[in-house]
């Protein structure tokens, strides 16, 4: 049985970034886990891009064969249906989460499963999977070693690649000692990791049903691909006589030769190593050779939101490496729990609110968790420009809350001080006014050229910064004096 | 039953696609995909001399903590046996298409032939599998199979504990590229199943913390020969 905090994607209020943070930095264990691993991550990641001396280029690939993806993504996705069903594989088409879980658990169903395996998948957590095949009587079982771990533990992931990067060893072996009857087991992760694959080879062996996520999809051959290091992704895909893999719509790349693009981008980007231990591309289904039944689920729930938005469409080019995480210094602190969504970091921080809608609390604040830095940007293989969209998403959250709040709306002390701003800048009788009338009532804030603290509610503001007084003379008013001499 | 679900599924099609079409209607009616521009200014080939390819593949395999050893075409026997024996293999899976002259005497080979393949539980109790393949990729050092000659099935690389690999040395190809362009043909003709390995499984879950073998063969070793 899974306890979930409620994230983005489940029912009920979700709570806000500031809120979560102030949890999260109060635990000094996680803040050294996950300071720990970041710094390692980001250091090893740098190395790994050095080495190429075309990565700018290969970003660029990146960045322009998504876009073409995007602006032509009917077409892309009718070619890959087509593909698909020429290489022997079923395809099926969903709205939302719902329709998607509901397809999985009859496909399950259909095989008589009792159990299925799973390939980690941020978008079958994104749907709660796991917990509808649960009520479906199905149990799936995680075999991400991470994802193995905290599903034990009853916990949600904190991190998109190690999900488990809040756990340390000693907590590790107690679970495992708990709830696998491990005897003997020293806290050695070597030793950690035997007793998850011996545990975990009889799911495989015994697995009639198996489910994936997908790195790619190739528009052309129907071929889809899993990246991964631990060999749970090729047991999950080759052993179980059905495969169903859960992929958003935008994971589709146009052809099998750009794989050459994001093939050196990902696995670089994502683990910092030249590749990453396992790749697996497959095309249908093989006579003889792996699953007997190929089902692919091609997942909308909120992404065609994302692509209706010139500026946010960007989004859609992730490729789930996550590195803007490991060199975000908000998530270096707070970590991925504060984000209280499937995608934590700076790609969740723009992915979430997208995929929800904006005009909810909790998620609305999401694009106020970043310091704007650009360090995402630059790590980003695909650049995604993440401060660019955080920014038109702060304008979003913001547009929603003047129209949409009705009278309430109108009269918020936030909205009415933007809006008399708004006219004042816009009126240079006004403006000059303003400056006069702000010279004369600042004299008890100005201290030594700064003003420290703002009254009232605008303290906020000058809690983490200086302002600026109005000075002796401002330079419209130099400007005149000039002229008139 | 059939009937209902069907209309569900087309439905659900045919909406997410107007979906798309409403959400790009900045894109030109007249706009082809291949008119959007894609700057393609990296590199595509290594010109490095065939040696230094060599071994650069065998350094990046070896950093993946596999074990690589070369020898000559002549010597593959002699090697193959020595490593079953330094590693006390017994009884390795050999799939079809694997050259006789390469199997030692000392071994029991378990065939997978395509009358009598061998079941799951034969696959987990081996002791090791014995392999060819269809490429090397010398910057990443990944040797590539494509379930062609001397490779077989994909569980046959997977269950087995043990994972001995013989690359020729005009398999190795220089950057990734090249090896996409070279398996082309086996996915596009034939919707053959491609696997990258790139040294044995590997996990940092626990604290960052690198363990080699996970799930699938926890020991990698390659054979160079030329």
């Amino acid at each position: 049985m899974t306890i979930e905090a409620p994230d983005a994607f489940s029912k009920g209020r979700t709570p806000t970034f500031e809120e979560s943070a102030r949890e999260s930095l109060a635990n000094a264990q996680l803040r050294r886990n996950i300071g720990k691993a970041t710094q390692a991550i980001r250091t090893r990641r740098a190395q790994a891009v050095e080495e190429l001396p075309d990565w700018e280029e290969l970003r660029q690939a990146g960045y322009d064969l998504k876009t073409r993806v995007m602006r032509h993504l009917d077409e892309y996705l009718l070619q890959l249906e087509e593909s698909v069903h020429k290489a022997g594989g079923h395809v099926h088409w969903v709205r939302d989460a719902t329709e998607a879980n509901r397809i999985i658990a009859d496909i399950a169903k259909n095989h008589e499963a009792k159990e299925v395996v799973k390939v980690k998948s941020i978008a079958t957590d994104e749907i709660k999977l796991n917990e509808f095949l649960e009520e479906e009587g199905i149990k799936a079982v995680e075999t991400d070693l991470a994802e193995f771990i905290i599903q034990l533990a009853g916990e949600i992931s904190s991190h998109i690649l190690v999900p488990a990067i809040h756990k340390n060893r000693a907590e590790i072996r107690e679970l495992f000692i708990k709830k696998l009857g491990a005897e003997d087991l020293s806290d050695e992760p070597s030793d950690l990791t035997n007793a998850a694959r011996l545990y975990l080879r009889e799911k495989f062996l015994q697995a009639k049903v198996g489910i994936s996520g997908a790195n790619f999809a190739v528009a052309e051959t129907g071929t889809v691909c899993v990246v991964e290091s631990e060999g749970n992704g090729r047991m999950c895909t080759t052993l179980p006589p059905v495969l169903v893999m859960l992929m958003g719509i935008e994971k589709i790349i146009p052809t099998w030769q750009d794989f050459e693009v994001f093939m050196q981008l990902l696995p670089r980007s994502s683990t910092a190593e030249r590749m990453n231990p396992y790749t697996s591309f497959w095309t249908g289904v093989s006579e003889g050779d792996g699953p007997k039944e190929f089902h692919l689920v091609l997942m909308d729930n909120g992404r065609t939101e994302i692509l209706a938005d010139d500026i946010g469409r960007q989004t859609l080019n992730c490729i789930r490496c996550s590195a803007c995480l490991n060199v975000c210094p908000v998530y270096e602190r707070t970590g991925g729990h504060a984000y209280n969504s499937v995608y934590p970091g700076p790609i969740g921080a723009i992915l979430t609110p997208q995929l929800v809608g904006i005009g909810r609390p909790g998620t609305d604040s999401l694009p106020y968790a970043s310091s704007l830095c650009g360090a995402c940007y630059d790590v980003c293989p695909v650049k995604i420009n993440i401060p660019e969209v955080l920014i038109h998403l702060r304008g979003r959250v913001v547009r929603h809350r003047q129209d949409g709040g009705g009278l309430k709306g109108k009269l918020d002390p936030e909205n009415v001080a933007m809006r008399t701003m708004a006219r004042t800048f816009s009126d240079r009788r006004l403006y000059e006014a303003a400056q006069k009338a702000a010279r004369i009532s600042q004299w008890p804030l100005a201290r030594s050229g700064a003003i420290h603290r703002l009254p009232g509610k605008l303290a906020g503001w000058t809690e983490a910064r200086d302002l600026k007084p109005i000075p002796e003379q401002t330079f419209r008013e130099w400007w005149k004096s000039r002229n008139g001499s | 039953m059939v009937e209902v679900e069907k209309r569900f599924v087309t439905s659900a099609r045919e909406e997410i696609l107007q979906r798309i079409r409403r959400a790009t209607y900045d894109v030109p009616k007249e706009e082809r995909p291949e008119d959007v521009p894609v700057e393609c200014g990296y590199r595509k080939k290594d010109d490095a001399p065939r040696e230094e390819m060599i071994e650069h593949f065998a350094e990046n395999v070896t950093e993946y903590e596999a074990t690589v050893r070369r020898v000559s075409e002549a010597g593959l026997k002699e090697a193959i046996t020595q490593t079953c024996q330094e590693r006390d293999i017994r009884r390795l899976v050999v799939p079809p298409g694997v050259p006789e002259g390469w199997l030692p005497d000392s071994v029991e080979a378990l065939r997978d032939d395509t009358g009598t393949l061998l079941t799951n539980q034969e696959l987990d109790e081996s002791d090791g599998v014995l392999t060819g393949c269809a490429l090397g990729i010398a910057q990443t050092g990944t040797i590539v199979l494509d379930a062609g000659e001397g490779q077989g099935r994909r569980a046959l690389t997977l269950l087995p504990d043990y994972h001995l690999c013989v690359v020729r040395e005009e398999q190795i190809v220089g950057l990734v590229p090249q090896a996409f362009a070279w398996l082309a043909d086996a996915v596009k003709r034939e919707g053959r199943a491609v696997t990258f390995i790139s040294g044995p499984s590997a996990t940092s879950d626990i604290e960052l913390d690198r363990v080699e073998g996970v799930h699938g063969p926890r020991t990698l070793e390659v054979i160079i020969a030329g």
